[in-house]
């Protein structure tokens, strides 16, 4: 089986561009808090999602919308929204999050495909089947700290598809149950669907350097000229023993473009590539790359496809992550 | 022991690496002096810390359960390996009462009695039912709960409603070990460096400011959650069990202190001059119940509904 594909889209143009370039599967989410990329300017309203499905669905693509935060207590509405919307614009699947979602879209529309949210940090073969179990899910998208020996032994296990992340952030947290961003702006990435919001973010200009702030917090500092990175909490310069570090994460891109051969024998089903927020001129670059690198694979020329994704990885830095020894 | 209807205390499970005799003690004086109805107890944060007291454990609750404390085990927050699922199940099928800190264990525990830990999102309704319909007769809810979610869900909840009130508020767990890297050091070679701050490593930001403290492969709050004026609006909410979770601090009296402003017999003003002799320079913070970031320090009441 080839790998399947699967791409962001923040916005129309780049769910077309996508589907353009390549992807199989194109997942996306709602203009509002029940997607982990509600961010301003971002994402889709009901008729963009149902265009959307129409356009893929015309090349034979596929489209997933993602509903992965967790609803306010009292506020479950606009989730409940979101799934009975998606069901309505005839997307593929939809990928969850919240045990009392799932069990909405479960009940509510029992056809309607499943997926689990890497938001659910569901992070070995026990949790996987509680989720298989009670929901129905029919695949997982495995958190971004496990091994390739992990994943295939996960694979052998759970019974269900298996989506990795192949190319985007390192994401070191168990994601899901992060509250770093929220401590510092009061804003919860869970219910509201924005780590390290633009609204709290500030540049400040500190003698020759540009401090980077969330909130009233600085979290890195650069000098002029050097690319500031984006403040998110775990992408920050804390300090100690006295010593500066990048103490969570470097500022690196996971990019597995050249391990796909290692995905594929560990029996992962699909590829995740990260970036709802990017441009579409990432995603047409990004999708396309591995578009090739898949279809060599395919045609057994693994080594055959040049990693070109440099200029367009987070820091400009690469690493394979957590799928290789040595990361954590 | 405790008026039930001010509400039980419970002492949270110990998150720190601390040295076998050190943990020992805790525990003895816990049993014989603390004023708290539930002891959770178990390793949450790291599986690789577990060899070096496991050959107390036995003892630590017997010696709580004759203390008149309710023993319950706490599960780690985040399992990948299959030991550590092997464990979960194990001590799911030994019949005790668990603390499930990753739903992994609740594959194994539903259908039977068992507490909902911090860890796992109950941030609604929806996860509120399907988890009390498995089974949870106790959620624990996540620290960034505000105080409308915590009205919403302990007002209606049909099982026990628990809150941390006290210590660092745990903000992620991870696979990957800081507290080895602040050390230059890998979680599969740390040496066990985290067992040298028994009160966390501070992680400062690098213009000097207090933020946050690293347990290693958790990150935690640098100040201390103090929930003290909030209780009584809490107890109102329908929170059954207030939690304070281990310091290096005299914890018992801590307890004391706590069980006291839930009793009535002191006010939360006066509380807050015994608690503040007791913690230092360690900040305070309670700002997710109050709807604003979770670094901040409110010295209000909680809004009425």
């Amino acid at each position: 089986m080839s790998l399947e594909l699967v791409c962001p889209a923040g916005t129309p143009a780049a769910l077309r561009a996508a589907v353009d370039a390549g992807a199989d599967t194109v997942y996306c989410g709602f203009r509002d808090c029940t997607n982990a990329r509600n961010y301003p300017g971002l994402n889709f309203d009901p008729d963009e999602m149902a265009e959307g499905v129409a356009y893929a669905h015309r090349f034979g693509r596929k489209v997933l919308a993602a509903v992965n935060t967790f609803p306010r207590a009292g506020d479950a509405k606009p989730w409940h929204d979101a799934i009975d919307n998606a069901a309505r614009a005839g997307v593929d699947a939809v990928i969850l999050a919240d045990i009392g979602v799932l069990d909405y879209a479960a009940t509510r529309h029992p056809d309607l495909r499943r997926h689990l949210s890497v938001q659910a940090s569901a992070s070995n073969e026990l949790s996987i089947a509680f989720y298989r179990d009670r929901f129905d899910i029919r695949r997982v998208v495995l958190p971004r700290v496990l091994s390739i020996e992990q994943v295939a032994a996960l694979v052998r296990r759970i019974g269900i598809e298996t989506e990795v992340f192949a190319f985007g952030s390192v994401g070191p947290m168990s994601e899901g149950r992060c509250f770093l961003s929220s401590y510092i702006t009061g804003l919860s990435p869970t219910s509201e669907g924005a780590c390290a919001p633009a609204s709290h973010v500030s540049y400040k200009e500190d003698g020759p350097e540009t401090l980077s702030r969330l909130g009233d917090v600085t979290l890195n500092r650069f000098s002029h000229g050097e690319a500031a990175a984006y403040p998110t909490p775990c992408k920050g310069r804390y300090v100690t023993h006295g010593r500066t570090s990048y103490l969570f994460e470097e500022p690196v891109a996971l990019n597995a473009i050249d391990i796909l051969a290692d995905l594929q024998a560990a029996g992962v089903t699909a590829l995740k590539i990260e970036g709802r927020q990017r441009s579409r001129a990432y995603v047409t670059e990004v999708v396309g790359s591995f578009r090739k690198a898949i279809d060599a694979l395919d045609r057994g020329q693994a080594a055959a496809v040049e990693n070109t994704l440099a200029s367009v990885a987070e820091g400009q830095r690469q690493t394979h992550g957590a799928y290789t020894k040595g990361w954590r | 022991m405790t008026n039930t209807a001010n509400g039980k205390l419970t002492l949270g499970p110990l998150l720190f690496h601390w040295a076998p005799e050190t943990r020992r003690d805790f525990y003895a004086r816990i049993a014989d002096e603390a004023e708290v109805d539930s002891v959770y107890f178990g390793e949450v944060v790291c599986s690789k810390r577990e060899p070096f007291s496991e050959n107390d454990n036995e003892a630590i609750i017997r010696r709580l359960e004759a203390g008149g404390k309710q023993v319950v085990r706490s599960t780690l927050a985040l399992m990948t390996l299959d030991r550590e699922v092997a464990a979960a199940r194990a001590l799911a099928e030994s019949g005790v009462l668990v603390e499930a800190n990753d739903v992994a264990c609740l594959q194994e525990v539903s259908g039977r009695p068992h507490v909902i830990g911090p860890y796992i999102n109950v941030f609604n309704e929806g996860s509120q039912d399907v988890l009390i319909r498995g089974g949870a007769v106790r959620i624990v809810l996540p620290v960034e709960a505000t105080a409308a979610t915590v009205r919403v869900l302990a007002s209606r909840s049909a099982v026990e409603t628990e809150l941390l009130v006290f210590g660092r508020q745990p903000l992620s767990v991870a696979m990957r070990c800081y507290h080895a890297r602040s050390h230059e050091l890998t979680k599969d070679s740390c040496q066990f460096v985290c067992g040298q701050d028994p009160d966390g490593l501070a992680a400062d930001t690098i213009d000097g400011t207090s933020l946050l403290t690293i347990n290693g492969t958790q990150t935690l709050s640098n100040g201390y959650l103090v929930l003290l004026r909030e209780l009584a609006s809490l107890r109102g909410m329908g929170v059954t069990h207030f939690r304070l979770s281990p310091q290096h601090v005299d914890m018992v009296a801590v307890a004391r202190t706590y069980r006291a402003v839930l009793d009535h017999a002191i006010t939360p003003e006066e509380a807050s001059g015994d608690l503040a002799a007791l913690t230092a320079e360690t900040p305070w913070q309670n700002g997710f119940l109050h709807g604003r970031e979770g670094l901040a320090w409110v010295e209000s009441e909680l809004q009425p509904a």
